[in-house]
């Protein structure tokens, strides 16, 4: 178990610069999750932190020690890779065995331990198989059990799950939680998947564009996005985002669209009169309603997905989406009133796209 | 469209149709479509092989029909020394050309392997000797070879390496030795951008996650690249064995199998025996001699190398 501090991390590519001066601490015994889009550079300092990549500046560093200048073999980390990278060569048991015999451990002891994993994981019977002889979700615990034989420092996965099905992938995630919960190893998690991000993360580091945009707890980070990208790309189905103007009258507050429609604001607000924004709600924090100043939605498509029911709507030009958990069979082209939680409402500045308040 | 089918004979209909039933059965259909390629091979591949074997069993000369003698040209050729010879030729020939062939071709895939600039150029560059007409490149090396205008002992000697002019083509030994260069520096390249193939399916992952294991460049050349690259290394050697074995052109353009019949390949001499010396019957028992060698050299890479377990779908536990 170690703790890993990434400190002002720049990687370049030539002249391209990728990561401009990362900075994140992973405590000991936690389970961080990058998250971001494809490109964002989250996998590149995954492969930084595992010494497959080169540091151009800043500094890594595994319990303690900076580890730029250490090959990744000394690093004493495992990495799960998303399409396994399995010897296709060797058995079950010969995969999760060749780091411990690469390393001179003597062959009783790297039994019990190859037993041990393949207990833990449920890989008892396939020992004698080769890779090619197992299914998708038992490769991926082959990789795991490679990973968790040499019981090292720090665990890395690189977009573990992504070449599962959707219901395999629901069932590793919570394998791979488990598995965290029991053995308390430090992990690092890349991951394009914000569910998984959620579901899976003591912290969500979200990147963009080699940038950090926002560290956190998972509902840390669901409930107080730093910014527009951060509410955009997190919560599924994604928050509503309308911009307009801030209008403060009678002690009220509200948002006034560009199409000149208005959207109820806190009073407290930390917004100025005029003020240009972009206007935040979660589709489900929106509620149907018959009181006064309900919001008058034009119904487009309704979703039902058994557990909850997304109406899209259009409310003047703008896209609004709202879940209920009660079953509604509105029509295509019906007007219904919403009206959105005002405690739960989100404030952005439209200029640089930063959280108000 | 009924109005043409009131037109036809309704015999014709019938017989049409039959012939449409007929051509609809799978096994007629591909019997048919294999007719063409079937019948090239028959007439240019089979038939001469076949015709080969018969003849090396009579005694048929130039201008002269043989009549059947059984093993005899066999038997005459077990105690003849020059086919003897030119057995001991071509294994010594195949063997040792094939292994520098796959060492240094190994190599050059290696090299190649790595990101270099002008990538592209210098592999198209490294098949150069390839493409490269054999006669074309064994007269060079026939040059190169000379007893008198030798470019390489013309530099030995310059650089005061050498006093005398080395006899490449004229002492036994040397003569081999020569031959077999000139067919390792011409297999190069087939052996090298065959391996680079392989080399390139390579996930590099697997180096990574080797690299994390613990194995250095060494390991990971031992227990990824090695394993991974057999079953290409194996139909490239099949193949590499077989062409060198049967080797003719260079033999032929360089040394004719001389001196002392010392570079005569099987092939050489079956050549020689059979066209310039008339003996058609002796010279087809020679070459069909070289038959056994090719199928159990064939075998041997094909059992032995090609066939992994670890490539095979879950149904060949």
């Amino acid at each position: 178990m170690a703790s890993v501090d990434v400190r002002k991390a720049v990687k370049r590519f030539g002249t391209v610069e990728i990561l401009h001066g990362i900075d994140v601490t992973i405590d000991n015994g936690t389970f961080v999750v990058l998250l971001g889009p494809s490109g964002c550079g989250k996998s590149t300092l995954l492969r930084m932190i595992a010494g497959l990549e080169e540091i151009s500046a800043g500094e890594i560093a595994i319990d303690g020690k900076v580890v730029n200048n250490v090959p990744p073999k000394d690093r004493d980390i495992a990495m799960v890779f998303q399409n396994y990278a399995l010897y296709p060569h060797m058995k079950v048991a010969e995969n999760m065995a060749f780091g411990l015999k690469l390393r001179g451990v003597d062959a009783p002891t790297i039994d019990k331990k190859v037993r041990e994993a393949a207990a833990i994981l449920n890989l008892s019977p396939l020992l004698d198989r080769y890779p090619r002889q197992l299914s998708g979700g038992q490769r991926q615990r082959v990789a795991m059990g490679r990973a968790i034989v040499r019981d090292p420092q720090v665990f890395l996965f690189d977009e573990p799950l992504s070449n599962l099905d959707a219901k395999l992938r629901v069932q590793m995630r919570t394998e791979i939680r488990e598995l965290h919960q029991r053995l308390r190893s430090t992990s690092i998690y890349v991951t394009h998947d914000q569910i998984e991000a959620m579901t899976m993360a003591d912290k969500i580091v979200v990147m963009r564009d080699g940038h950090i945009e926002q560290q956190g707890a998972p509902l840390e980070v669901y409930d107080r996005p730093n910014n527009l990208f951060v509410a955009g790309f997190i919560g599924s189905p994604a928050m509503n985002l309308v911009s307009g103007a801030v209008r403060r009258a009678n002690g009220t507050a509200s948002v006034v669209t560009d199409d000149g429609l208005v959207l109820p604001v806190p009073p407290g607000a930390p917004a100025q009169e005029g003020a240009k924004v972009v206007y935040g709600i979660r589709p489900d924090h929106i509620e149907l309603t018959s009181g006064q100043g309900a919001l008058d939605v034009e119904v487009a498509v309704v979703e039902p997905t058994g557990a909850e029911t997304l109406v899209v709507g259009k409310y003047g030009k703008s896209d609004i989406q709202a879940a209920f958990r009660e079953r509604h069979a509105f029509k295509p082209g019906q007007r219904v009133p919403l009206m959105p939680m005002l405690d739960k409402v989100h404030l952005f500045d439209a200029g640089s796209g930063q959280r108000l308040g | 469209m009924a109005s043409t089918a009131t037109t036809v004979d309704p015999r014709a209909g019938a017989a049409l149709e039959r012939l449409g039933r007929w051509l609809d059965n799978r096994t007629v259909l591909s019997v048919l479509f294999m007719l063409p390629a079937a019948s090239l091979l028959l007439l240019f591949l089979t038939y001469p092989l076949i015709l080969g074997v018969w003849m090396g069993f009579t005694d048929v000369k130039i201008g002269r029909p043989g009549v059947f003698i059984g093993f005899e040209n066999y038997i005459s050729l077990f105690q003849d020394g020059v086919f003897l010879l030119s057995v001991f030729n071509t294994i010594v020939y195949t063997v040792v050309a094939t292994v520098l062939k796959f060492g240094l071709g190994l190599w050059l895939a290696l090299l190649l392997n790595h990101h270099i600039p002008l990538k592209a150029y210098v592999r198209a560059f490294v098949l150069l000797p390839y493409i490269i007409p054999t006669v074309l490149s064994a007269i060079a090396f026939w040059w190169i070879y000379d007893a008198q205008f030798s470019i390489i002992s013309w530099a030995l000697t310059q650089m005061g390496l050498l006093d005398a002019y080395i006899d490449f083509l004229g002492q036994p030994w040397n003569a081999r030795w020569s031959v077999i260069a000139a067919n390792v520096w011409r297999g190069i390249p087939f052996v090298a951008i065959c391996l680079l193939a392989g080399l390139q399916t390579i996930s590099p992952s697997l180096y990574e996650a080797a690299a994390l294991d613990g194995a250095n460049s060494w390991q990971r050349f031992w227990h990824v690249t090695v394993p991974m690259l057999m079953p290409i290394l194996a139909v490239v050697l099949t193949f590499s064995v077989l062409f060198t074995f049967t080797d003719f052109q260079l033999i032929y353009a360089i040394t004719r199998g001389g001196p002392l019949n010392s570079t005569h390949l099987m092939a050489t001499l079956a050549f020689q025996r059979a066209i310039p010396g008339g003996q058609l019957g002796e010279g087809a028992a020679i070459a069909t001699a070289m038959i056994p060698f090719l199928v159990g050299a064939t075998v041997f890479s094909y059992y032995g190398l090609q066939r992994r377990k670890w490539q095979q779908g879950s149904a060949d536990d």
